[in-house]
Order: C-alpha cells, then sequence, then structure tokens
C-alpha cells in the first residue's frame, strides 16, 4: 500500500495551567496600569509553529502532542493547544 | 572512588565542583564532556550549574534530554549517587528523575545572593554529616528556582523525608520572608524515591571554603564521600 505524505502546518501554543503563577504576566499587567491601561487579566503564552510530514491530519495532531509531552511543555506547569493546517 | 562533573556547553560551575570536589575533598574527579558520555563506573555524577543551551524553552529542558542523562539515569538505577546544583537541579527535574519543576522566581528577576537553607533530613546519602534542623549558609543564583509540584507529590515528598532542604532564617525558621522565590513549601532541595538523586538550587561547590564567605556546604560532598566509602 502507497503511503502517501501531506505537509501540515502546525500551530502550538503552551500556556501555564489555570491558577498557576504568572511573574511575568503580574509584571507586564503592572507595566500596562501604569501606562493608562488597566487589565482585569492578563496572561501569556508561547507558540511554536511547525512544518511537517504526516499521513493525515491525525497524525499530525498526535506527532504535535506527542512533541508537547516530550519536550515543549512541562506537564506539571503547563497546558497546551494544538491548531492543524494543511 | 571516582566522582564525574558532567559539563554541557553553558555549564559555567563545573570547575568550580571539580575543584572542590578533587582539592578540598581528596576525590578523583573527572570533568567529562556530554557528548563523551559517561565511560567508567563512577561513584558520583554531579551535574553543575550554568545555563546549558542558554536556558533556551525552559532552563535544563535541552540538556535533560541529551544522551549522557541517559547514563545518568542508569547510573543511578544501578544506585550511584546523582548531585544536581542549580542548573543541574533543573535539569534532573526536566528528566523527571526528582518530582517537581524548578519554575520562574515569584518575583521574576535572578536572585543571586547568601541564604540559609534548613537541613530537613540527615537520612540521605548527602546529608549525613548534617544534624537534622541545623541551618547552613550558602548561596542562591538563579532566576528559575521557585520549586512547584502536585500537592499529592509534595505530601508524599514530606512522608517519605525526602524534602532535603528548605529556605530558612539564619536562625533557622521557616516561613515567606525567608523564602526569596517562592517556592512551594519553601522547598529547595529534593531526592529522588531511592535517596540517591539530589536536587538542589542552592550552590555547596560556593560554600566550601571559609575565604568564599562559608564552608557550611562541604559537608553534602564530604557526605556523598562517607557514603561511597562506607559501600566500598
Amino acid at each position: 500500500m502507497r503511503c502517501f505524505l501531506m505537509i501540515y502546518l502546525v500551530k502550538i501554543t503552551i500556556s501555564l495551567k489555570e491558577g498557576m503563577l504568572d511573574p511575568e504576566a503580574a509584571a507586564i499587567r503592572q507595566a500596562l496600569a501604569n501606562l493608562g491601561y488597566p487589565t482585569l487579566d492578563l496572561k501569556t503564552a508561547r507558540q511554536f509553529t511547525v512544518r511537517f510530514d504526516a499521513a493525515n491530519g491525525e497524525e499530525a495532531r498526535e506527532q504535535a502532542a506527542a512533541m508537547c509531552d516530550r519536550l515543549l511543555a512541562n506537564p506539571i506547569i503547563h497546558r497546551y493547544e494544538i491548531e492543524v493546517r494543511e | 572512588m571516582r566522582f564525574a562533573v558532567v559539563q554541557f556547553g553553558g555549564s559555567n560551575c563545573d570547575r568550580d565542583a571539580v575543584s572542590v570536589l578533587s582539592t578540598l575533598c581528596g576525590v578523583d574527579t573527572d570533568l567529562v564532556w556530554y557528548k563523551d558520555r559517561l565511560r567508567k563506573p563512577y561513584d558520583a555524577v554531579i551535574i553543575p550549574g550554568g545555563f546549558s543551551y542558554g536556558d533556551y524553552l525552559r532552563a535544563g529542558a535541552i540538556a535533560a534530554r541529551t544522551a549522557i542523562m541517559e547514563d545518568v539515569a542508569s547510573m543511578a538505577a544501578r544506585g550511584g549517587l546523582v548531585l544536581g546544583i542549580c542548573n543541574g537541579a533543573q535539569i534532573l527535574a526536566e528528566a523527571g528523575m526528582v518530582p517537581g519543576t524548578f519554575t520562574m522566581n515569584a518575583y521574576p528577576k535572578f536572585i543571586c545572593r547568601k541564604v540559609h537553607i534548613r537541613v530537613e533530613t540527615t537520612q540521605s546519602p548527602f546529608t549525613s554529616l548534617y544534624r537534622k534542623g541545623e541551618a547552613i549558609a550558602i548561596p542562591i543564583a538563579h532566576q528559575e528556582g521557585r520549586y512547584v509540584a502536585p500537592l499529592a507529590d509534595v505530601q508524599k515528598l514530606e512522608r517519605d523525608s525526602r524534602i532535603a532542604f528548605r529556605f530558612c532564617s539564619p536562625e533557622g525558621d521557616v516561613g515567606q520572608g525567608w523564602n526569596p522565590n517562592g517556592s512551594l513549601g519553601s522547598i529547595t532541595g529534593v531526592l529522588n524515591e531511592a535517596g540517591n538523586v539530589l536536587a538542589m538550587m542552592p550552590h555547596p561547590e560556593r560554600a566550601s571554603e571559609e575565604i568564599l564567605g562559608s564552608d557550611q556546604g562541604k559537608r553534602i560532598f564530604m557526605s556523598m564521600v562517607r557514603h561511597v566509602e562506607a559501600g566500598a
């Protein structure tokens, strides 16, 4: 059986789990307030954009999740979201 | 008896550790470049402080996934001693060799100063030469040193006496006023389940000679030496 590979563009967003202290966000929020932009809430996240070959979208998503579990995220403090595009 | 100090690109406390071990503790110590792997049967391995891989991604994250860490893990599985100091502690946590993780300080700045830590257990190969509850003077130098772990893990650490050190006052009192980075429970040193792996943020290699302001960290290395001698 032949296997056709597609190129997928995957966006991975890593952020702190709910309730985790985010000292950087607190400092940025304070700085915004000093500039006259009071905010009710501010969260930071880190985004990775990766391109790789996969047989289908589901496989691409699984591969991205494995990347998060094994390196990109630390399960103790992080959650991640994966967006797959062809 | 032979110890190794692993050197990653960006390690910067590697030579200090070698110097303390070989000159002050009298241990034959090899400085091992991480690509050279662990090729000898070492009694103990020290993962030193620094900024391996520029702290990219998360402090210790990339070094934790290098091949030499597989050697370190199998050496630990055979009962060898592993001590991770500062960036070394972050690497051990990222490698899953101790529970929890060390992340951005509560006040997100680099802190470099002398603090005090309380010895929480003397039932470990790293702390047997201390008195339980003793407060020792030792420097910290980190930005990502705030200990975080799931509550269940911390309760298990407490139950098993696997918390090695907590930040404290010079008199040994533990409290938020003495917790420089916001660590959970002021914890700054944790042991693995078998007790032969210790991850700690403070720098005992910078507190092993009176001329550097404190020699109270030296007993960590001497405890390791004693442990190895007892097993020989």
